[in-house]
């Protein structure tokens, strides 16, 4: 799967082109467009979009929505057909998981479980697409169509780091915002100020108190980040570096991988629903 | 790690495909299954119905049974009745009659003896004389005898 790129490039080269988005951004001149070179990628900070990456999460998170609408329109509460049994088995899969976990009333979490479900899972099962598939299409539509030399092309949003961390940030505003809703402004601050030692301990309770709000979302995207990340570079390693023998490497770890795509996307959606039923507990 | 406007664009998407969830899939699926759930149910309770309907129903043939067992019972023990009832009657008149018709008899017997007796009574004299006029070879005067004639009638 690696031989159209490793003749030309070292397995080290292949392994950065691959771990490479496709940029769009401002270049230090300040005009917009794509970056060709992964320094060209880092000189543009901040001011820049991973086309690749996002483009793939928009067209995921778009078709799992527009299917389930299109199932779900033609849903039948008598005669349900094999697609509809499906998506139905999701639905109350989730909808059960917000039963058990959330304990208070909020139309929100339900469909917010659900969204971050599925769509985390189908970005985590991009990985199961060979490495060299679309990349290595991509990639030779870039070099003929639009004159990159090597374009990167990410097809699996969890690996990027952005995707992960905007969606567990998404979740700490969430957080942020039931608590201050349930509780109060005091009530929240107080949390962190007078638990778990009361009011005489107040500098060491905020020590104990804000890394643990703060390590919510951090923990949550980097969780899901790394596991991807993790999984997606043993795969480019197995193909950068094992010739032949990577076939039943790469059957081996996708297999294992079968795991790790629906256990991260399950974890994920686990503590959303946790923390944000924690964040409606107004006596804590 | 490269942290740039893809972050923001991807919790843009977030916040959009949830509110698009929460308006446009979420609740198809919901009533759905709220649906079935009811369907199932009212299928549930209707069976239930059924089933003490069905009950009562057996319950109900089973006394009209019963009823029309005893009712039948009670003909048949009253057509007996009434049966021995006629028979004794028939019994009953039958001898009554027979009664009757032996007397009958009895008083017929009596009458045709007495009308014998009558008879003989009366022809007595008559013989008496017949075997006297064989015995004496001569007339005898029955008036002259009338007397002791009838006193001999009489005597029979």
């Amino acid at each position: 799967m690696a031989e159209a790129g490793a003749e030309s490039q070292t397995v080290q080269e292949y392994i950065v082109h691959h771990l490479s988005y496709l940029t769009y951004g401002r270049h230090p001149d300040g005009h917009w467009g794509f970056a060709h070179t992964p320094e060209e990628a880092a000189e543009m900070g901040f001011m820049a979009i991973h086309v690749d990456t996002m483009g793939w999460s928009l067209a995921l998170g778009g078709a799992f929505l527009l299917w389930f609408r299109y199932i779900g329109l033609r849903a039948s509460a008598d005669n349900p057909g094999a697609i509809q049994n499906f998506v139905e088995s999701i639905f109350e899969f989730v909808d059960n998981r917000v039963t058990e976990g959330f304990l208070h009333k909020n139309s929100l979490i339900g469909p917010l479980a659900l969204t971050v479900f599925v769509w985390i899972l189908l970005m985590n099962t991009m990985d199961l697409v060979p490495v060299d598939w679309i990349t290595g299409i991509a990639a030779l539509i870039g070099e003929h169509v639009f004159g990159f030399d090597h374009m990167p092309f990410k097809i699996v949003p969890t690996t990027d780091p952005n995707i992960t961390m905007g969606m567990s940030l998404s979740i700490f505003a969430l957080i942020i915002w039931y608590s201050i809703k349930h509780k109060g402004l005091g009530g929240f601050l107080g949390e962190l100020a007078f638990h778990p030692f009361g009011k005489w301990m107040v500098p060491f309770n905020l020590m104990i108190e804000i890394p643990t709000l703060i390590a919510k979302p951090i923990s949550l995207g980097l969780r899901l980040f790394g596991n991807l990340y993790a999984g997606e570079l043993l795969f480019l390693l197995i193909a950068g570096l094992l010739g032949i023998w990577q076939l039943p490497a790469h059957f081996a770890w996708a297999v294992f991988h079968l795991l790790v795509v629906p256990l991260q996307a399950f974890v994920f959606m686990m503590l959303t629903i946790v923390y944000l039923n924690a964040a409606h507990d107004a006596a804590h | 790690m490269d942290i740039n406007l893809t972050i923001i664009g991807q919790s843009v998407a977030f916040a959009i495909f949830c509110w698009f969830c929460h308006r446009y899939v979420w609740p198809l699926f919901a009533n759905v299954l709220e649906e079935r759930k009811r369907t199932i149910a009212e299928g549930l309770e209707a069976a239930a119905q059924a089933e003490l309907k069905l009950e009562s129903a057996s319950r109900q043939s089973t006394e009209q049974l019963e009823e029309a067992k005893t009712s039948a019972a009670g003909i048949i023990d009253q057509a007996n009745r009434r049966a021995a009832q006629i028979i004794d009657e028939a019994k009953q008149q039958a001898q009554v009659e027979a009664e009757r018709v032996m007397a009958a008899a009895q008083a017929e017997i009596e009458q045709e003896a007495n009308r014998a007796k009558e008879e003989l009574r009366t022809q007595v004299s008559s013989i008496a004389i017949a075997g006297a006029e064989k015995i004496l070879g001569r007339a005898v005067d029955q008036a002259a005898n009338e007397e002791m004639l009838t006193q001999l009638a009489a005597e029979l």
